[in-house]
This record gives structure tokens, sequence and C-alpha cells, in this order.
């Protein structure tokens, strides 16, 4: 899928009078290169997490357009969008994002729970099943989150992204707050998904993501630059 | 992996402790409203029952009846209070006009029958004449009622065609009356010749309770039906004037006092009725806005996950009516379970007529306080719904770090 961007800026209102205006984005043309793992690094606040939402169809621009395969997804409105995400577009948030009353394996289908599309319960099972065994969560499948470590929650939000096979994963800061081994455990599954075909967007700090990625991006005070 | 199982359902599962605070809540405010709604329409069928009953437009009583207490018992809840006059004041009150229908009453009393645990009245009455008592025979043996024959009120747990003994005189029941919620509901009407047989009886018997009562030449209290084309005031104006030592009553008055106490009753039922809802109304807004609050980021995640704006609020929506719902089914069985063993406590603890409503109309108020129920659940989750509709992902995702 052909993700383009043209001029995508945010401003953010910052005084309540509406006089103070913050660019957090300023107009950033850019093209994600599919079956490549991106990455964007930059120092904190420059923006990169308002712009991944933004390309995730998280947060709509002010101004600027943003088509996927030509089409523009901010048109649309948020019944079609909202399907439109379920369905092309995984976003691993920054931070732990579990739904606490739901165990791994409900944690990793709940998309399924949201739209349940055509596709037979045995066929998501075995497809969350071969994905935690990827991940190395295969033993976690009926736990419930509050007994998972940092690690595995972090594993758990990537399998849930990549559940429907989504044509492109956003991953914003997915290492941060893990340790080396499972920083690089992420790595490689992120570089995995990009290797088989899938464009992979990751925001990091990470030096060391810099040897994975086939591109690299900077943002620098909202300006978007490659380096 | 339960796909099927819905979202908010897992979610009301998966807070046990905060979902059943809400639950006993909402059982709570149902039940109150189904106890509420049944004791008001109970009473106001109590009422109707009381004044179609009293049938006579006037009824006359002894002058020194008036000041005694259990005269106030007859108005509210139909029992008989002991006090006689003169039959002659049979005659006198016939004869004067617009006076459609006339007939007397003896109230004699029982402390115990074969039958019964609870005291019950005896009233004589004269076949002949009646048009009070009659019209409410919900069940008959058929035929004239003769000497030793007994028309019982609804409560008494004797069949038509049984028999009842009181002061050791065999009767045979020939009639059943429908119920009315009042004391009625345990009197025995029998005519006048058997009562006087009654007094020879317990005479006989040592007890010498009615040795003053002499049945030919008395009675307690004349009921009359106007005659159409005559007001009532003006009847009863005539016969307060003229018919001295007694005092008559327009039915219709006597019951007011009833039916002011009813009101009365009914406007505190509401008043707490209403209080329970607005107060289970603020606990469940606040419970769930809190609720909803604590997990901005587990929304955010269903937002990311592909869930539109409309389907956060169905979330929230469906949670709210879970829970209202099940409450609400709990809450009015346990109302049920209250009101229909114990409304005879109700009832007299109450001293108001009280006729509880039949089976169709319980089962339409349960609906209607089911319908409130989900309807309060509703009201309190939709702020929360639309607030969680509005919900900015970027700005949640981000505030961790
Ligand atoms: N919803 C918002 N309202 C106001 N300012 C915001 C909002 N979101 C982000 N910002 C500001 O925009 C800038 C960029 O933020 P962000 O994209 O989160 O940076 P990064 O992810 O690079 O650390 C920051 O200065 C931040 O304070
Ligand atoms: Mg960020």
């Amino acid at each position: 899928m052909r993700i383009a961007s043209k001029g995508i800026t945010k401003e953010f209102i910052r005084s309540s009078k509406g006089t103070n205006r913050l660019v957090a984005v300023a107009p950033a043309d850019l093209e994600i290169a599919e079956g490549k793992l991106t990455l964007l690094m930059g120092r904190s606040g420059s923006g990169k997490s308002t712009l991944l939402n933004m390309l995730a169809g998280l947060l709509t621009p002010t101004s600027g357009t943003l088509t996927y395969d030509g089409s523009d997804i901010y048109a649309m409105n948020d019944d079609a969008l909202s399907l439109f995400r379920c369905e092309h577009i995984g976003v691993i948030p920054q931070g732990q994002t579990a739904v606490h009353s739901l165990n791994v394996l409900e944690n990793i289908c709940l998309s399924y729970m949201i739209y349940p599309g055509n596709e037979s319960r045995e066929a998501v099972r075995s497809r969350a099943e071969t994905l935690m065994k990827k991940l190395g969560i295969a033993e976690l499948e009926n736990a419930m989150p509050s007994e998972l470590s940092g690690g595995e929650l972090r594993r758990m939000a990537i399998a849930r992204a990549m559940i429907r096979e989504p044509d492109i994963i956003f991953a914003d800061e997915p290492t941060c707050d893990l340790d080396d081994e499972n920083t690089l455990i992420v790595l490689d599954i992120l570089k995995e998904a990009a290797q088989s075909g899938t464009s992979v967007f990751m925001v990091t700090h990470e030096k060391d993501a810099e040897n994975f990625a086939d591109i690299s991006l900077e943002m620098s005070s909202g300006t978007l630059s490659e380096s | 992996m339960k796909l099927t199982e819905s979202l908010s359902f897992r979610n009301v599962k998966g807070r046990p402790a905060r979902s059943a605070v809400l639950l006993i809540l909402t059982v709570i405010m149902t039940a109150a409203v189904v106890c509420g709604i049944m004791t008001v329409s109970s009473l106001r069928a109590g009422l109707g029952a009381l004044e179609a009953r009293l049938g006579a437009d006037i009824m006359v009583v002894p002058a020194s009846a008036v000041s005694k207490k259990n005269f106030e018992n007859i108005v509210l809840q139909g029992s008989m209070g002991y006090f006689y006059m003169d039959s002659s004041y049979y005659d006198k009150v016939a004869e004067r006009e617009g006076i459609e229908k006339v007939s007397p009453q003896l109230f004699l009393a029982s402390a115990s029958a074969g039958c019964c645990s609870v005291p019950l009245q005896i009233i004589g009455y004269d076949p002949e004449t009646d048009f009070t008592v009659s019209p409410w025979i919900k069940k008959s043996a058929g035929g004239t009622l003769g000497d030793y024959d007994v028309v019982v009120g609804n409560d008494l747990s004797v069949f038509v065609g049984g028999t009842i003994t009181f002061y050791g005189v065999e009767c045979k029941v020939a009639a059943k009356l429908d119920k009315t919620g009042t004391d009625l509901d345990t009197a025995v009407y029998t005519n006048m010749n058997t009562i006087k047989k009654l007094i020879a009886s317990s005479i006989e018997m040592g007890m010498n309770d009615f040795r003053d009562i002499d049945p030919d030449h008395s009675v307690s209290c004349i009921l009359i039906k106007v005659a159409d084309g005559y007001p009532v005031d003006e009847v009863l104006n005539d016969l307060n004037l003229h018919v001295r030592r007694t005092k008559s009553f327009r039915t219709k008055d006597m019951i007011s006092g009833v039916s002011d106490s009813l009101s009365g009753v009914s406007v505190m039922i509401g008043v707490l009725m209403c209080a329970v809802i607005i107060l289970g109304i603020v606990i469940l807004f606040l419970a769930f806005t809190m609720s909803v609050n604590e997990r901005k980021k587990e929304f955010a995640v269903l937002r990311i996950t592909g869930a539109s704006r409309k389907k956060l609020s169905g979330i929230v929506m469906s949670e709210a009516l879970i829970i209202a719902l099940s409450g609400g089914v709990i809450g009015t069985a346990v109302a049920l379970l209250i009101m229909l063993p114990f409304n005879g406590i109700i009832e007299e603890s109450i001293g108001l007529p009280f006729l509880m409503p039949d089976a169709l109309m319980i089962a339409v108020m349960c609906a209607a306080a089911l319908a409130v129920s989900a309807a309060c659940g509703a009201a309190a989750a939709a702020y929360s719904a639309r607030r969680i509709s509005r919900i900015d992902t970027g700005v949640i995702l981000r505030g961790d770090n």
C-alpha cells in the first residue's frame, strides 16, 4: 500500500486565548517505503509522536493530505476510517496498553472483538498462536495482563498490532522501557515483519535501531529531514 | 477464546467488586420502585373497592357512635364498631323523602370462630332490603339466604357449601364475597334471625357480651341509597335535621378522609421513590464517570485497534445497560418476594385499604420498573459515553512519558 503525505502539518493551540500556536509538525512531505523499516529519530518533544499519529489516521492534521493508495483517509467519516485502520493499519503505542479485563490471547485478538470480519475463529486463533510463539509469549495465552512484565506486555501489543496482517505497522518508541535483551527481540520482530512485506514505521531513541533500519529520518523542532 | 462475548460484558465481569456495588445499587433502586408503585396502586385499588363496597350514599349511625374511637375504624378500615340504636329509627329514616333504598345492619363481634385465627366481625343484615352486600357475592351456593346461612368475606378460609361455627352454632357458608382489602374481608354476614340465635347461644354458653342487645329492636347502622333526582346533600341535611339522636354521613365524605390519608401516603412513597432514583442516578453517574476516566487508556487502545467513536460510546452504554438491566431483574424479583408474601403485614402497618393488583398489572408494573432502571443506567452513563466518544487518542497515548 502506498502511503504518502503532502504538506501535512499539526499546530496546537497552547494558550486559552488561542494566540500562542505551537507548530508541532511543520509541513511534511513523506512517502513511506513499502516493505521497508523506516526509522524516525529525534529529540523528545520534536513532534515524532504527533507525526506518527497523523500518519496512522489517529490525529487529524491541521492542513495537508494523507493518502493511502491515493485515497485521502481524513476525507472518510469516522466509521469508514475506523474500519480502514482496523484492517490496514497496526499501531504499537507508547507505554503499557492492555485491556485489563481480557487475557493475553483476547488482547491480541481485540480487533476481532470490534470487527469480527469473516475469517473463521480457528484461523484467527491459529494465527494468534503462531504470533505468540514467534514473540516468545506462547505460554502466556491465558495469563491476565497484570501478571505480565513490561517486555511481555510490549510483545503482546506487537502481536495485537500484527494479528490482522496490516499493510503498515506504526510503532512509537516500542523499546523505550525495555532491557537490552527485550529490545533486541522487539527490533528483530519488526525487522522480520518488514522483510516479509509489511511496511514498518518506527519512532525511537534507540541508537542501535539504526542498524536494523532501511531508511532513517530525523525530526527536529517539528521539521522532518532525512538523516 | 470468546470473541463473541461482548467487550462490555467482559468489562463488567472483569471488575467484580465495582460491578457488584453498582448491581446492588440498581437492585435497591428497582426494588424501591416496584414496591412503591405496587403499594400505591394497592392503596388506590383498596380505596376504589371500599368506595364501591360501601355502596350506600348515606350511612346513619347513632349519634353516640361518632365520639367513639371505633367509628374511625369503620371509615379507615371498614371494620365495624359496636354501637346500637333502636330499630324504630329504621322506620323514621325510611319515611323521609328522597330515599330509594334503605337497609339496616347490626354489628356483632366474635372473638374466635371454628375457622379463623383473626377475630372476625359478624354483621347482621336484611337480605330482603340489602343492596350493599349482595352485589359483591363472588361465589354462591344458590338459593335464597335462610337461617343459619352466612355470607363470608374473601379472607375467611372456608369454602362455599362448607360450615363455620360461632358460639356453638353451626352455620352454612352460602356465599363468598369479593376481596376489598379492608377488614370487611374477615366479616361474616347473616340474617337477623340467625344473629338472634347466635346471641342466645352465646348467653347460654355463659358469655354475656351481648346480653344488652335486643336483636329484635336494635340496629347499628342504616344504609341509604338516595332516589334519582334528589341531591344527596339535601337528603343528608334532612336526615340530620329530622331524625334525632342519629348522625348521618355521606359515605363519599367518610371515604374522603381515607383518600386524604391515601394521597398523603402516596405522596410520601412517591417522594421516597424519587429520592432513591435520583440518588441512584447520581451514584451511577459518578461511578461510570470515574470508571471510564480510569480506563481512558483502554479506550484509546480500542480506538487504535479500529473502534469507531460510536462503538466506544456503545461499549460504555452497554456496560451501563448490562448492570442496570440485571440489577433491574434482580430488584424486581426481590420486590415481588417482599410484596407478595408480606402484603398482609404491609396492609396492617399502613392501616389503609390495600388491594393487590392482579398478576397482569403486576407484570406491567415490573416491566415499567425495568424500563425505569434501564433509563436510569442510560441517563447516568450518557455523559461518560459522550465524553469517551470525543477521546483524543494521541493525547492519551502520549501521556505516558
Ligand atoms: N494535544 C496537544 N496539545 C498541545 N500540545 C501538544 C499536544 N500534543 C503534543 N503537543 C506538543 O507538541 C510537541 C511535540 O510533541 P510529541 O509529538 O509528543 O513529541 P515527541 O513524540 O517527539 O516527543 C511537544 O512540544 C508537545 O508538548
Ligand atoms: Mg513521543
